[in-house]
């Protein structure tokens, strides 16, 4: 049987978190379906048919899908989901409203932020913030999973050529509708995706102080983060955290600014690739998982980082 | 209107977790256990609209052993007024607990129930969802702000970009985020007060729920380590080292 990849868009691309789940779609090593679910969506369903390793896309064009809504999609994929063994879609905040509904509705578990494929019915997923690593199997005939983006490589977004069909909606079951949305905008790249990330914590002592750390990241073309603690001080909105309870980051360079470095951030980013600390407190916990550790009041040390990167021309 | 909240006993957040010596789980005998801090902010949600005079009744249901009542007391003691145990010592996986507490939602009827948006244990973040789904009622997940009018419910939800609001029909599914609201500590007449406040105990045959898990865990570890690095005298060694060692700007 296939396995079926729900994608994450915005009815005009295709994003990229959808590229990791296909690596993971791929491993389990059946054929690769993908669902595009929207309205006014054929670019983004053009744009899937072209991921290396996909075979097939389905294209559902609805206004009941615009904006996404946990009900009328998750009846969707329901009806959908008979025939395939396994459903996968991004631990993206879009997809996991909607999957544990589908999973109900289908009577069977979730597994979910899966970080590895083991075998078609075993898999490894982080718990208690990734402070431990649990390898589960399922009984279920049906597998439906979240899969976390920064554990798998992302597929060619070129190169593959899958069938386009059309499938038929499910209906609105009419007790839900869409309000409005507020997006932070932004000309830097997006957290999950960007190549490098700068955060502040509770450190940075005002989101005023926040600009700071914006410079540097239009020096490096980063992406601005925040721990918990900043956010809950409300130094910045909370779609700026990273952590357990935020985003799950893993760029190739990360620096923390202020950032102690509680169990739940080093959650979210502990799987960067160069980590760099900048805290007063040398004995920060931070400085245990950072791989170039500067002991500094930021308020000194930031203003001297942007400096020096002028130095070398950034 | 009625408001039914769940709430789960984790390991409390400051305990550093660890995993047991034979990789069946992580070690819970003499730790520290909590309420999960989203169940938290739902019960003091659900408090908050009994305050304004929108909710009539809070009921707080917890789900596994018998310490689970200190859970229950814990909400009591809050603000919630009764509570319901559904007591076992099985492993309760989230379809499961979804399946129980729709069987005290056909018990009790509320038009609200508040879950938190995940637990800090499992980090499943799927209950809310999964009830929802059992119920066909509609679901707003993620909640940082909730108002009511009437027999919809508005509520802004934090979403990957930023925020996002939607309406839907009441009864309905709300999951907590961080920013909904700041629990409050309970008092100390409160905590004595709890105390008289009834909790009923129910199990999951009571129920008529089969809760076999559908996943089995066959092994728990640590997560690879990482391994510190050094420790740089200033900022221009720093950005040398990002640049001519590290090669990452």
């Amino acid at each position: 049987m296939s396995v079926l990849v729900i994608s994450e868009h915005d009815n005009t691309e295709l994003k990229e978190a959808t590229l990791n789940v296909v690596t993971a779609a791929i491993a389990l090593g059946s054929d690769v379906h993908v669902l595009v679910a929207g309205a006014g969506c054929a670019a983004v369903g053009e744009a899937a048919a072209k991921v290396a390793g996909v075979a097939k896309v389905l294209v559902a064009d609805d206004a009941a899908y615009e904006y996404g809504l946990a009900e009328p999609m998750a009846d969707l994929i329901k009806g959908l989901a008979a025939d395939y063994s396994a459903v996968l879609a991004p631990a993206t905040t879009s997809a996991k409203n909607i999957m544990p509904r589908v999973a109900a509705l289908l009577d069977v578990a979730q597994i979910s932020e899966i970080t590895e494929v083991v075998s078609e019915d075993t898999f490894v997923r982080p718990i208690y913030a990734g402070n431990a690593m649990a390898t589960v199997q399922s009984s279920d005939a049906i597998k439906i999973m979240t899969v976390r983006g920064t554990a798998f490589e992302k597929a060619a977004a070129e190169g593959g050529s899958a069938v386009v069909e059309s499938v038929a909606a499910a209906g609105d079951p009419g007790i839900s509708s869409f309000v409005g949305r507020e997006l932070s905008k932004s000309e830097r790249p997006e957290l999950t995706s960007a190549r490098v990330i700068i955060s502040g914590g509770r450190g940075m002592q005002s989101g005023d102080n926040f600009p700071m750390l914006e410079r540097i990241a239009d020096k490096l073309g980063a992406a601005v983060g925040a721990s918990r603690a900043a956010v809950d001080a409300g130094f910045v909105p909370n779609d700026y955290q990273v952590g357990q309870t935020g985003k799950i980051v893993a760029p190739d360079l990360y620096v923390a600014v202020g950032i102690s470095g509680a169990i739940q951030h080093l959650a979210g980013m502990k799987d960067s690739k160069v980590i760099v600390a900048i805290n007063k407190d040398e004995e920060a916990p931070i400085f245990q998982v950072a791989d170039f550790g500067l002991v500094a009041d930021l308020f000194k040390a930031v203003p001297e980082l942007e400096e020096e990167l002028g130095k070398v021309g950034l | 209107m009625k408001v039914l909240v769940a709430v789960k006993r984790v390991i409390d957040y400051n305990v550093k977790v660890r995993v047991k010596a034979d990789n069946t789980g992580v070690e819970t005998a003499n730790v520290k256990m909590s309420m999960n801090p989203f169940d938290e902010i739902a019960v003091e949600e659900a408090i908050r609209l009994k305050e304004a005079g929108t909710a009539e009744e809070i009921v707080a249901v917890s789900m596994g052993p018998q310490q689970c009542q200190e859970t229950i007391r814990t909400a009591l003691a809050m603000g919630a007024d009764r509570g319901v145990l559904v007591k076992t010592d099985d492993e309760l996986q989230p379809l499961a607990v979804a399946k129980l507490m729709k069987a005290v939602v056909d018990e009790e009827q509320p038009g609200l129930i508040i879950l938190g948006k995940q637990a800090i244990d499992d980090d499943s973040n799927q209950t809310g969802q999964m009830l929802a789904a059992l119920l066909g009622w509609p679901q707003a997940t993620f909640a940082s702000k909730i108002e009511l009018a009437g027999d919809k419910a508005k509520v802004t939800r934090e979403v990957d970009g930023g925020l996002e609001t939607i309406e839907i029909n009441m009864p309905c599914i709300v999951t907590t985020d961080l920013r909904l609201n700041e629990p409050r500590y309970a008092s100390l007449p409160n905590i004595m007060k709890a105390k008289k406040k009834p909790i009923d105990e129910k199990s999951p045959e009571d129920l008529g729920v089969d809760t076999t898990p559908r996943l089995t865990t066959l092994k728990v570890e640590e997560p690879p380590k990482r391994e510190a690095g050094v420790i740089v005298e200033d900022v221009a060694q720093l950005v040398d080292k990002l640049r001519n060692e590290a090669g990452v700007i």
